[in-house]
């Protein structure tokens, strides 16, 4: 099966020298485009999970009592929306990364940082998209009503219990359609790792294309249907998500 | 018996959410509503800053300013000034190709209407990196018109691969817009005996038009605010250039707060004003009633 | 007083010269009233009297400033109180109805015995869906409150309260919100429940009503309780001439 697979793009690149899928046919270049595709699925669902936990913490500290905390928060909030991402890794990742120790590597000599690149990667987009979730979440609570908490209160619900049971499903259903993208907003800013040699889906790609000039057409093709495809599942089964939430009369479908 | 107290019915089950979906003015909402002490303040933070950290590295702060006053200059008139020209030609392609994207969402004839969909999904959803990379290599490095060659800049191949996303974004604010009219005007403009193209060109886009001003404006920020990607692919513009000036200075560390803290500063300079334009507009051409 | 020496000859609910302020604005001004287990208690007067905030005081969603309101014997606003045990005593029910939109009227109803109480799930539902039926909604057992009419919803919001298995029941402007068809039948609910022998305290608009049921009326304004009695003499022969005033514009 998978020789006929390899022969027949081995011909298609014979045939049309322009479009050679160099991955379909040699095991060597597919391992790349795989292990690329892992490095991104990884980095997104890292920092997804590691961006809404700093949304919902976030939004949690900015109802705190203490003004402190919620100056912080709020300094957060406007210096990662308001600078480029870009401009926002190459600073974690050049600044910070000179002030992280070092370990001795698995070779047993090499000196390496305790964050790599790819942890830098995380670190910097998660704290870049988890600025919007913080607002995002912030304002699906600000949209339960009080008089409901009241009526949570009222019925012997203890504070935690009010926030598990009530606030957080009912705040969960009114963020969802702006947490939806933010979400894919983020799965397309992973490229952007790029910047700092994170071994990534679109820098595999690039690798194989300047490797190979007779793979660039097919490279290209396959990165962009690639992505699509990935930001469509995401979008799919969030608004999978969001339908299965829905209740009569209470967000959405009341406009 | 009456009820004549408080009998208001419509109670809401939810309170309006102050972030209600995706804002279309999100971004210059955002920006817009900042005190206007908010730059000098990261100005400030940024000229204190190689004086902090003056204990720790081998640069005295007077070193760090005269580095930074030998690359201001330059930094500005070849950096910068780049990434304004981008952006102004990334939108003037973006806008117009836009326009008529957004004219074939709402046309009559259906095959265009689902292309027009299939081009504003791809791009919407692609990220502006991947465009960007598939447009510098594709397009030719020179074109060829009525047998002369003419060159093409890196960076005018840059303004391309951004002004794909920029057209399918402002496409759907065309159809918005388009679809925003009442259809009562459609009606009324053919009972005239006006062409189906003069009503649109004449009567139905200039009353979009004004609504149309405050989400482009929004799309020229957050356009502007993603040129340093074209760093990544080798065009000269302000990251660039602050990237091969800390190269030529020895890469010191010191140097990384003062130069990504001017690019910071210069970029927040110039959308601020524009970010307070838009909500100004927003305002004034808020449909009432 | 203490609620082990608590026995049903004394008062239920006992409030004595209630002060409270919202800042600087004095809402109750030493109100004083006691209810019997098993009585019927109206509480009339213009808006922004403090009728409202008295009933919350009642339940310690407001505190006061000062005097006192025991319930069984027990000091409501005692910092120490086990604020559990009294929930436990005492359900309310408020004119947005307040019902949890992501679950069914069911689910309303199983919910705080459950989650609260921990009771087993089953027995809850027993329970619960009698009480649906008691309020007349069977049914409507799988509905959204987003599906229910605003007397239903209304009526959701009473068997919630009762799941708790309250001793005493707030009725806090209750069909204050709703349309004039819907108004009767979750006063309907109410005298049903007046009639099995639940005390209630109920703020309302409806006078007939309170004519009917109320074994005891109060009338507030600005504030303190300018009069009270039972309907008959209350509503006959009221002295007071800002009683007077408001019974002359709303009968």
């Amino acid at each position: 099966m998978i020789e006929t697979i390899q022969d027949f793009f081995r011909t298609m690149a014979d045939t049309y020298p322009k479009w050679n899928f160099i991955f379909f046919h040699e095991p060597a270049q597919w391992d790349r485009v795989v292990s690329g595709f892992f490095v991104t699925l990884q980095l997104s669902v890292a920092c997804v999970i590691l961006s809404v936990i700093i949304g919902i913490v976030g939004a949690w500290a900015q109802g705190s009592p203490s003004r402190t905390i919620r100056w912080i928060v709020q300094g957060y909030i406007q210096f990662f929306r308001n600078t480029p991402p870009l401009i926002q890794l190459l600073f974690f990742y050049f600044a910070l990364g000179q002030f992280t120790p070092t370990v001795t590597g698995p070779d047993g000599w090499t000196e390496q940082p305790i964050i790599s690149n790819v942890g830098w990667a995380i670190i910097s987009l998660s704290f870049f998209a988890g600025a919007f979730n913080v607002e995002i979440f912030r304002s699906g609570i600000e949209a339960v009503p009080k008089s409901t908490l009241e009526a949570a209160e009222s019925l012997g619900f203890t504070r935690a219990q009010t926030y598990t049971n009530i606030t957080f499903p009912l705040a969960l259903r009114v963020s969802l359609p702006a947490l939806n993208n933010n979400l894919i907003n983020l799965v397309k800013t992973t490229t952007q790792a790029i910047a700092i040699a994170v071994p990534e889906l679109l820098y595999e790609m690039v690798s194989i294309w300047n490797d190979y000039a007779s793979a660039q057409n097919a490279a290209m093709a396959v990165l962009f249907f690639t992505y699509i495809a990935l930001v469509g599942v995401l979008a799919f089964g969030m608004n999978r998500w969001e339908a299965k939430l829905l209740v009569p009369g209470f967000g959405k479908a009341r406009r | 018996m009456t009820r004549s107290f408080n009998t208001s019915t419509d109670l809401p089950v939810t309170l309006e959410p102050r972030y209600q979906g995706p804002d279309e003015l999100g971004f210059s909402r955002w920006l817009g509503r900042m005190p206007v002490w908010v730059l000098p303040l990261i100005a400030a933070v940024f000229l204190i800053w190689p004086t902090v950290v003056e204990a720790q590295t081998v640069y005295s702060a007077q070193k760090i300013m005269d580095i930074m006053a030998k690359w201001l200059p330059l930094l500005i008139t070849q950096g910068f000034l780049m990434n304004v020209i981008i952006s102004f030609f990334t939108m003037l392609f973006g806008t117009i190709a836009g326009l008529f994207l957004g004219l074939g969402r709402v046309s009559d004839n259906s095959g265009i209407r689902g292309f027009s969909w299939l081009v504003v999904q791809l791009f919407r959803n692609s990220p502006w990196l991947v465009l960007l990379f598939i447009v510098m290599l594709t397009l030719p490095f020179e074109i060829r018109i009525a047998g002369t060659y003419i060159a093409v800049p890196d960076w005018m191949k840059a303004v391309f691969g951004l002004s794909l996303p920029i057209m399918a974004n402002l496409a759907e604010i065309v159809r918005g817009a388009i679809q925003s009219v009442p259809s009562a005007q459609w009606e009324a403009a053919e009972s005239l005996a006006f062409s189906k193209r003069q009503i649109m060109w004449q009567i139905i886009l200039p009353q979009c038009f004004k609504r149309m001003i405050p989400p482009w404006m929004n799309w020229y920020a957050i356009m502007t605010m993603a040129t340093p990607l074209v760093s990544l692919l080798g065009v000269t513009e302000l990251v660039t250039l602050s990237r091969q000036a800390m190269e030529a200075e020895g890469n010191n560390p010191s140097l990384l707060m003062p130069f990504f803290g001017f690019a910071l500063i210069i970029f927040f300079a110039y959308c601020y004003p524009i970010a307070r334009l838009t909500l100004r507009l927003e305002k004034k051409y808020a449909v009432k009633g | 007083m203490s609620d082990q020496d608590w026995t049903d000859q004394q008062p239920i609910v006992s409030i004595k010269d209630v002060h409270k302020a919202f800042g600087t604005l004095e809402v109750l001004k030493g109100v004083s009233m006691d209810i019997m287990k098993g009585e019927v208690i109206c509480i009339i007067g213009p808006s922004g009297s403090g009728k409202s905030t008295l009933i919350r005081c009642i339940n310690a969603l407001n505190d006061i400033q000062a005097g006192s309101i025991t319930i069984e014997g027990q000091e409501v606003h005692d910092t120490k109180l086990d604020k559990l045990e009294l929930r436990k005593k005492v359900g309310m029910v408020f004119q947005q109805y307040n019902l949890f939109p992501h679950k069914t009227a069911l689910e309303n109803v199983m919910m705080a015995p459950i989650k609260v109480l921990k009771q087993p799930r089953d027995e809850v539902e027993v329970r619960a869906r009698a009480l649906i039926k008691k309020v007349r909604l069977e049914g409507k057992e799988d509905s959204y409150p987003g599906e229910l009419s605003g007397g239903q919803q209304q009526r959701v919001a009473i068997a919630r309260s009762l799941a708790m298995d309250p001793d005493v029941m707030l009725f806090d402007e209750v069909t204050a919100a709703l349309d004039p068809e819907t108004v009767k039948e979750v006063l309907l609910t109410i005298k049903e429940l007046a009639a099995d022998g639940m005390t209630c305290i109920l703020v309302t608009h409806e006078m007939g009503f309170a004519r009917e049921v109320a074994d005891h009326i109060y009338f507030t304004d600005r504030g303190v309780i300018v009069e009270h009695g039972p309907p008959e003499t209350f509503f006959e022969s009221a002295s007071d001439p800002r009683t007077k005033e408001f019974l002359g514009q709303i009968l």
